[in-house]
């Protein structure tokens, strides 16, 4: 067991710490003038209440082998992602600067060890459940027991890898080692996910042999105990659905599609940081 | 499990063979396969090592992430399925989670029933892509051995690495070239037959019939020499300037499409070195059932053919 690094705060500054990963997220995006804000930003919390209060892991030894690792299923995520790795400091921030730009560490979609913290590459969507079982099965076979935080968004639902996955998990009996999370946010690449692809991610992953625990993405508090929750030992593997809103804390990028993959503009961004700010 | 006789085994026969010796070695192992493990021979391997191995079920994209995250631990993982489907089935992982992490995880790719010889199971069992495939994967060593003690070497050697790796093992039994003397180096070809009129560059099953093809052409008094380019990448590119500057001709041959396998990769070291007349044979056609045998002969994959191809390169030397 890692001696426990890992701190752990209250849910009023898990919040003050959501914020500024917020505004990190529209900086980058902003910035590098593209990425992805919208899915980043509806799964602020999840990363926020995972980080801080339940991913057992030191930013100062970040290769440590008894480490729990999160592995970001949904590439694309990656101004959240970097932002969290920052903030809790795996690296300066100053390096968010550098996103998306010729050089940096920090690629529109993650490569495995580029910067501390970075567990496995990602972009072509549906692959972290199945990395998460080998370093499981690994876990397993040399007596470490760290857990496995996987992050999956409800569009990437729609690739099979996962359901191979998902069936493994159980076959293996991972439920000890393996948390699912769903960022269930109802937007895709191309528009709202009942529109392209519908799915059922709770019924499914139960289908499927998972318990599943529904909560609010976006309240803390409910986030938090749901990942307590997960904790918990059972049978069978946990898999928390987080009913999000894509764009979440940015007004005019809420349940927006457009804002999937767009920047916004120099106006957008004042407007967005202010309202970020507010905490609306 | 009994070793077969290497004087007639298949290459795929050597798997689990090459599996213990690395885990007699110290090497930390991992095995995995997907629901064909009776015909890639990894059951065996998962008898003797339980603790080593795994079945996945029919999942092949699955099967590439685990081993990614085994190898992301400090594992050397072996996954192993048919040709056609690793990594035909699995490429996108293969590129996204082992070849482009960290320079290329170590995860060794063992595609079985290469190429026609598959036989009966028909054109979409017969994979003639693969190496087209796996070559494209940057970081990836790329192995054809010819013979069951040169799999199981070639298994081993690259068991040894810590870089990413395709091997293709066939399934017929073959007539063994090599014994147990032999030492297989990855990259470096091995001469089967001197000769100075024209060489003939072979992989896998085609190295033993580029050998008749040499005796047909000596009855005629064609002088041939025999390459066993069993690593198509890195590719030994000193033995084909050597045999473009001795001979002055090169035939290719290999189980496999004429595009990017052997002859593709023999074909630009001879742009970039000494350019020489080449002549590919391959197999440029889906096919059909039939017995591995009557399949060689089906795709002219035969010595009669090598020897013609032989002739006909030789007839275009300046």
């Amino acid at each position: 067991m890692l001696s426990a690094p890992t701190v752990s705060v209250s849910v009023d500054e898990l919040r003050e710490i959501a914020k500024r990963i917020r505004a990190h997220i529209v900086n980058m995006v902003a910035r590098a003038q593209s990425g992805h804000p919208g899915g980043s930003l509806s799964a602020v919390e999840l990363g926020v209440a995972l980080f801080w209060n339940h991913l057992r892991c030191d930013p100062a030894n970040p290769l440590s082998p008894d480490r729990d690792r999160f592995l970001l299923s949904k590439g694309h995520a990656t101004p959240f992602y970097y932002a969290v790795l920052a903030e809790r400091g795996f690296f300066d921030p100053g390096l968010l600067g550098g996103f998306r730009t010729l050089g940096s560490p920090l690629q529109g979609h993650p490569s495995m060890g580029a910067a501390p913290g970075i567990e496995m590459s990602g972009g072509s969507l549906g692959q972290g459940l199945s990395f998460a079982i080998g370093q499981a099965i690994a876990g397993r076979m040399d007596q470490r027991d760290y857990r496995c935080w996987v992050l999956i968004g409800d569009g990437e639902l729609n690739e099979g890898q996962v359901w191979e996955a998902a069936m493994a998990v159980p076959h293996f009996n991972l439920g000890e080692r393996i948390v699912a999370l769903i960022d269930r946010n109802g937007i895709q690449n191309d528009g709202f996910a009942d529109d392209i692809m519908k799915t059922h991610p709770a019924e499914m992953f139960r289908g499927f042999g998972w318990h599943v625990i529904e909560c609010d993405g976006h309240d803390m508090a409910a986030v938090d105990q749901a990942m307590s929750e997960a904790e918990k030992p059972r049978e069978r593997p946990r898999c928390i659905v987080a009913h999000t809103v894509k764009g979440k804390g940015v007004s005019f990028m809420e349940n927006n599609p457009g804002f999937h993959g767009k920047a916004p503009s120099g106006e957008q961004l004042a407007d967005a940081l202010r309202q970020i700010e507010a905490g609306l | 499990m009994t070793a077969p006789t290497p004087a007639s085994a298949a290459t795929r026969e050597a798997y689990p063979f090459a599996l213990t010796e690395l885990v007699e070695h110290g090497v930390d192992v991992v095995a995995i396969d997907a629901d064909l493990s009776v015909s890639t021979m990894g059951y065996q391997f998962g008898e003797k090592h339980p603790g080593r191995w795994l079945s996945v079920g029919v999942a092949e994209q699955n099967m590439v992430g685990i081993a990614a995250g085994l190898a992301a631990t400090g594992k050397t993982v072996f996954i192993a399925s048919f040709a056609a489907f690793l990594p035909g089935r699995c490429f996108d992982q293969l590129r996204t989670s082992i070849a482009q992490p960290r320079g290329g995880l170590n995860v060794k790719c063992v595609g079985s029933h290469g190429g026609v010889t598959v036989g009966e199971d028909g054109m979409s069992a017969q994979a003639i892509e693969d190496l087209a495939l796996a070559t494209s994967l940057i970081p990836f060593d790329v192995i054809v051995p010819a013979d069951f003690e040169e799999a199981k070497q070639a298994l081993v050697a690259v068991g040894h690495t810590t870089r990413p790796a395709y091997v293709r093992t066939g399934r017929p039994k073959v007539q063994g070239i090599y014994s147990r003397g032999y030492r297989f180096e990855i990259g470096r070809a091995d001469l089967l037959r001197a000769g100075t009129d024209v060489t003939i560059i072979a992989c896998g099953i085609m190295a033993g019939v580029a050998l008749k093809a040499a005796e047909l052409l000596a009855a005629d008094g064609v002088s041939a020499r025999v390459l066993n380019m069993a690593t198509i990448k890195p590719i030994d590119r000193e033995a084909v300037v050597r045999a473009a500057i001795e001979t002055g001709a090169v035939v290719t041959a290999e189980e496999h499409q004429t595009t990017g396998g052997l002859g593709t990769a023999v074909a630009r070291v001879l742009a970039e070195t000494v350019p020489a007349p080449i002549a590919f044979v391959g197999v440029d056609r889906y096919g059909t059932s039939g017995k591995w045998d009557e399949l060689l002969d089906y795709f002219e994959l035969n010595p009669a053919r090598l020897a013609a191809a032989a002739r006909e390169v030789i007839g275009r030397k300046r």
